[in-house]
């Protein structure tokens, strides 16, 4: 559920128009979005240090329902406001990447060429 | 409405089927009002008053042990009874139903009883789960045929329909999506339209994906690398086919970009997290035929098409 995986990222919620039932079983992590078309998998986890539209367009093409954004940082207004309108959540964690994986890997969240 | 008129409407048609499809459990009230054997009958009626029921069962420590209905509660009044125990007033030996039974099962039971009320057992925990009435399975029917109307409300309104209802030799519907070069901020709102239109026309979420996926790559090319273009999807009953073209300045050696890895994107288009030179690749991964025409000067024209099943 969603608020386990916040939990474990020690992330906050930006925004969230689905609730907290939201199963996410694998995960993929990256800043290069052409990368994340070609190798995540449908309804994935994407943690990422960009924080621009396009991480939130590449997610609703791709089929991916949460973004966690790594490393502290955060995304524009507009982002959130265009995150909210495509269904998409967003979440925030000062974590640094390799950090966040490996807290997700340890609970059992799989990658996405694992599944 | 007399008894064995409710029992003909119930057993019409499509509640027939649903009487025996549905479990009690989808029918009863869970929230059970109960009243304890030590109770008077006063207590009794302040519950049915204020709770606006006709019965209640009786536990005694947890366990079911009767049932006090409003005729009970009269006659108690009018024998001048209102101190009297529950105990004293109920009718024990009460007829329960499972939750996991049948509606029809519950439906007989009332023909046959003529009780206004059921206690619900649970079958493995024998405990008291639920109370049904009549108007609580009326309730639950009418529930029922109104989703079942619902759903068949949207299913006949989806654009899905579309190439049923539409009769020609060959149906296809054309739609255009103009893109601004340079624009990243709206970079992939074009696909994103796409992508929700072909949804709401039927298509399976992983054909859906795959197009997607293909017209974001295409029109991420389009907005970093040109003055702007357009995507056309020409979506036929079995495939969907994109064209992304552009006006220059066209690709001078085609298959180098076609290379992974291969990119001529500038700094600033990779800090966005593109420019990995993934997008040509992925585009033909996704898809089921792919073309690029190019011209240094002229532009770009790149096609792709993806198989689909019926739309409808």
């Amino acid at each position: 559920m969603l608020r386990e995986l916040a939990d474990i990222l020690q992330a906050e919620e930006l925004c969230n128009t689905q609730g907290d039932n939201v199963q996410i079983d694998i995960a993929c992590a990256c800043d290069l979005m052409s990368d994340v078309l070609l190798h995540a998998k449908a309804q994935c986890l994407l943690l990422t240090g960009l924080t621009t539209t396009q991480s939130v367009y590449t997610a609703e093409v791709a089929d991916i329902k949460v973004i966690c954004f790594v490393r502290g940082k955060r995304p524009q207004r507009d982002v959130v406001e265009l995150a909210t309108n495509k269904n998409i959540i967003l979440l925030a964690t000062h974590l640094p990447m390799f950090e966040s994986c490996g807290k997700l890997y340890r609970n059992g969240i799989k990658g996405c060429s694992e599944v | 409405m007399s008894e064995d008129t409710t029992a003909q409407v119930l057993t019409a048609g499509r509640v027939q089927e649903l009487v025996y499809e549905l479990k009690i459990e989808d029918a009863m009230v869970r929230d059970v009002q109960t009243v304890n054997v030590e109770s008077t009958m006063d207590d009794v009626r302040a519950i049915l008053r204020e709770q606006k029921i006709s019965g209640t069962p009786v536990l005694c420590r947890g366990e079911l042990v009767g049932i006090v209905s409003i005729e009970d509660l009269l006659k108690a009044l009018a024998g001048g009874e209102t101190k009297t125990l529950v105990r004293e007033k109920m009718s024990p030996n009460v007829v329960t139903l499972y939750a996991d039974e049948p509606l029809v099962h519950a439906l007989n039971q009332f023909a046959r009883y003529r009780y206004g009320r059921f206690p619900i057992i649970d079958r493995k925990t024998k405990k008291l789960v639920g109370i049904l009435t009549k108007g609580d399975i009326v309730r639950c029917l009418l529930r029922r045929l109104e989703m079942n109307h619902q759903a068949r409300e949207r299913a006949h309104y989806r654009p899905g329909h579309l190439f049923e209802d539409v009769v020609s030799d060959k149906s296809t519907l054309v739609l255009r999506h103009r893109v601004e070069g340079s624009n990243f901020q709206r970079a992939g709102e074009a696909s994103s339209r796409l992508k929700k239109n072909l949804l709401s026309l039927g298509l399976s979420p992983d054909t859906v994906r795959r197009i997607a996926i293909a017209s974001y790559e295409a029109e991420m090319n389009i907005v970093i690398f040109t003055q702007g273009g357009e995507l056309v999807a020409t979506i036929e009953p079995n495939q969907v086919t994109i064209r992304a073209s552009d006006k220059g300045p066209g690709i001078p050696d085609v298959e180098l970009a076609m290379q992974p890895g291969y990119s001529t994107a500038p700094d600033w288009v990779r800090e966005l997290g593109f420019g990995a030179g993934m997008g040509l690749p992925n585009i033909k991964k996704n898809t089921n035929e792919m073309s690029l025409d190019s011209k240094v000067g002229e532009g770009t024209n790149l096609r792709f098409t993806v198989y689909t099943t019926n739309p409808t």
